[in-house]
């Protein structure tokens, strides 16, 4: 496509346009939405060639890939929006694996009808987390689909990365002995997704921790501590991601509840709803298991960095063939933090 | 949050452990139910259990009106949803609850065959109000569950819908009483054949309360012999009422007394009162999941508002659905067995495939259970302990 | 036993419907169900609608009865 410039009508209407079947056909209306739009947002040499597929560059070590689908609703909600969350999330699923995310590629499902105003400010949002993180959306494809079938836009983003030689992270990694760690405060998105939806107000709004977790990734990698899981507990929240470490290394867990971090105004949204923090999606937050001797030097490279700043040290490993994860509550008694049962269905009773 | 924060004080919990050790005798049991299925969750979220003598054990009350909800029930929500197409509108709790035919109200929302409920999920009757305006072509139906707490205000929405004069709005009641069920579990004829469960006393619900007042519960602790203290809703208050309750044994008493006096009053809320009296009659039975058909035990939407009782607009009929044989819970509800003696418990049924009232909403006993202290069943060492 | 909150009424709306909060989070509610609340007033919340004042005196006397009962010893059984 370069040098030759193909003849559109008329520019894209961002104001008033909007998608229709032809953004979807194969034909110049699509030509012209991905040029006008995808490849001019995302700007860099492989979009610019305009194939079907990217050819990389040779990689220094192992390859790390992760994929993701975006069906958030509301699109745009306080602190981010689909965009972003889909560039961050896949980011960060490539990160927790010790690898520098490189190349992502972006898949749009557009429901007929979608403003285009909308569609432009959720692209240049991916646009912007990208170009910040130092990732290139690479390739990626568009289907239009009729108006019903799709909640305005799907995006489906899959990440590529590179893991430096002796780095080992897995979600069977944890051992009896070991500490858990999380980055900082709970239930910030989800929290801010429930409160858009159920039309609660805040006097200190609730905004979503969306954010790409590499730097932070690897200053802990950098400290050569003994770091054996990562991971970024979204849906289903931090609960949902320890019972699948304790599984996966077949341990049990013992958390403290006074030590694990949520914001106020978010455990009385949580209470407000009758949901429980600890369940909650996250979006900028990860969970580690480390060797205990690490721990307090893993939380302070993590409080030093500005993602990391209310990092705790909240439980600790130990065998368990059940696989329990247990809590000590604030009140003194003790429980389990059991799989989350069917959806967190908000609670009258 | 203040009112809520000073009553979950963990420090202050421990002083209240010593003194509740302090003022138990050793030579005895004690048995004390908390009827209401918050102050169950409240003791299995907060682990209050760990925080009592031995001798004290708290037995798990059918005070969940989901758990209580006849599927029967259940089925007739569905089939108006299903085949009669109108908007069902339901609190979240019984989403998944289980009915006839494998169904749910959560599955019937995602297709059967090639109906679709278009089934949605409320936080309020103000929402479901707001769901009548905005689609006046429809038929919008609210299914109406809970106890005294709850139907106030399903109460208003009927008195507000009729001011309002919505002719699409209609509610599908199935509301129960409180003071009915206590009675009900220590007089059924089943006691009988599960045996008679030595209760010492009752923690009373916190919120229905507020409501009824502590008047209903007077005659019936004097006719009973058995002392019932009204808590309120955190894990101080529950601790508190425990404290009160040991202490009304070892005397021989058999009193109301409040905790909650900082809701809770004598004579309640006479403004709701007096408003469900005008929207709600007595039904003459109603039967309870698990506890079978409860006198006087339920509410219907009086002959003057038949416009807005679904069961009359829509002339459904109820149709009564037995339990899975093996389900223990008629004798898991009054305190008879433990979660742990019924041999489905945690196999067959788990809360993510519930066999019976106990197990379908996470206050049920065995949900509790399950959910947040199944781990005591197994012996776990945990040598280390988080140094944070 | 429901769900229900203690929350402070921070606004009236008219139409027999407020403004409460909770730790900094506010929500509309309705007040058909009590009498005589103002702004200032702490009403306990249920599935959108207020059902009863908290009487923050009583409140007090509570949690004193609570750090009371806590200076005592156990004593020898």
């Amino acid at each position: 496509m370069s040098g030759v410039r193909m003849n559109y009508a008329r520019p894209l209407d961002f104001k008033q346009g909007r998608v229709d079947m032809s953004h979807g056909s194969g034909g110049r209306a699509m030509l012209q939405l991905i040029e006008e739009l995808f490849a001019a947002a995302f700007a860099n040499q492989y979009l610019a060639q305009g194939n079907d597929g990217a050819v990389l560059p040779p990689s220094a070590g192992r390859l790390v890939m992760a994929t993701d689908a975006h069906v958030v609703s509301p699109l745009f909600f306080p602190g981010g929006d689909i965009g972003c969350l889909a560039i961050h999330g896949t980011i960060n699923d490539v990160a927790v694996m010790g690898a520098q995310p490189l190349w992502i590629a972006a898949s749009f499902i557009l429901e007929e009808g979608f403003p285009l105003g909308d569609l432009k400010r959720i692209v240049d949002s991916m646009a912007v987390a990208a170009r910040e993180a130092g990732v290139a959306v690479v390739t990626g494809d568009t289907k239009v689909v009729e108006q019903g079938n799709a909640d305005g836009v799907f995006i489906t983003t899959t990440g590529v990365g590179v893991v430096a030689e002796g780095v080992l992270l897995s979600g069977d990694r944890a051992r009896p002995g070991n500490a858990i760690l999380v980055s900082g405060a709970l239930g910030d998105h989800g929290m801010a997704i429930m409160s858009k939806r159920e039309n609660l107000s805040f006097d200190a709004p609730i905004v979503s921790d969306t954010a790409a977790l590499h730097g932070l990734i690897a200053t802990l990698l950098a400290t050569g501590a003994d770091l054996r899981v990562l991971r970024d507990p979204t849906r289903g929240g931090l609960a949902t991601t320890l019972n699948e470490i304790a599984r996966q290394s077949g341990v049990g867990m013992l958390l403290e509840e006074s030590a694990i971090p949520v914001k106020p105004v978010v455990a009385a949204a949580c209470e407000f709803l009758g949901l429980d923090p600890l369940y909650v999606a996250n979006e900028g937050k990860l969970v580690a298991v480390c060797a205990a001797a690490d721990a307090e030097r893993l939380i302070a490279a993590m409080r030093a960095h500005p993602l990391g700043r209310d990092a705790a040290l909240i439980g600790t490993v130990h065998e368990d063939v059940h696989h329990f994860v247990q809590m000590k509550t604030s009140f003194g008694g003790r429980r389990i933090v059991d799989w989350l049962s069917g959806e967190q269905l908000p609670r009258i009773c | 949050m203040k009112y809520v924060d000073e009553f979950r004080d963990g420090e202050v919990a421990k002083g209240l452990a010593v003194a509740i050790a302090a003022e138990v005798k050793s030579s005895r049991n004690y048995s004390f139910m908390e009827f209401c299925g918050g102050h169950t969750h409240a003791i299995s979220r907060y682990g209050v259990g760990d925080l009592l003598p031995a001798n004290v054990r708290m037995v798990h009350g059918p005070g969940c009106p989901v758990c209580v909800l006849p599927i029967g029930r259940i089925d007739m929500a569905m089939r108006l949803a299903l085949d009669r197409g109108v908007i069902l509108c339901t609190y979240g709790d019984t989403l998944r609850v289980p009915a006839s035919g494998g169904l749910s109200l959560l599955k019937a929302k995602a297709g059967v065959g090639n109906k679709r409920g278009d089934i949605r999920m409320v936080y309020s009757t103000l929402d479901v109000l707001k769901v009548a305006r905005e689609n006046p072509l429809r038929e919008v139906v609210f299914f109406a569950i809970g106890f005294e707490t709850t139907t106030p205000p399903t109460a208003a929405a009927i008195r507000q819908a009729r001011q309002e004069g919505l002719k699409n709005f209609s509610v599908l009641c199935s509301h129960v009483l409180t003071p009915a069920a206590i009675t009900h579990i220590l007089e059924s004829p089943e006691v009988g054949r599960y045996g008679t469960v030595l209760l010492d006393g009752f923690v009373g619900p916190a919120h229905v309360s507020t409501v009824i007042g502590t008047r209903p519960y007077e005659n019936f602790a004097e006719q009973y012999r058995k002392p019932v203290v009204i808590a309120g809703f955190e894990p101080l208050d529950v601790m508190q009422a425990i404290r009160m309750l040991v202490r009304q044994v070892n005397e021989g008493r058999a009193e109301v007394e409040n905790e909650f006096t900082r809701a809770v009053t004598r004579d309640g809320n006479l403004k709701a009162q007096t408003l469900v009296s005008e929207v709600f009659e007595l039904r003459s039975s109603f039967e309870w999941r698990g506890l079978g058909e409860v006198p006087y035990s339920a509410l219907q939407i009086r002959a003057g508002l038949a416009e807005f009782d679904a069961e009359r607009r829509y002339h459904l009929t109820y149709v009564a659905v037995p339990d899975n044989s093996a389900c223990e819970c008629g004798a898991i509800l009054r305190g008879v067995k433990k979660p742990q003696d019924c041999k489905i418990f945690g196999t067959v049924c788990t809360p993510e495939n519930p066999m019976g009232s106990c197990m379908v909403s996470s206050e049920g006993a065995c949900a509790a259970h399950y959910t947040y202290g199944r781990y005591k069943d197994f012996p776990v060492e945990v040598e280390q302990e988080v140094r944070a | 036993m429901c769900l229900a909150l203690p929350a402070l009424v921070v606004e009236m709306s008219g139409n027999d419907m407020g403004v409460v909060d909770l730790g900094g989070v506010r929500k509309d509610v309705s007040l058909a169900l009590v009498d005589d609340v103002a702004i200032g007033d702490y009403v306990i919340i249920h599935v959108g609608y207020a059902l009863a004042k908290l009487d923050p005196e009583e409140a007090v006397k509570t949690l004193a009865l609570f750090a009371e009962l806590g200076t005592v010893e156990a004593p020898v059984q």
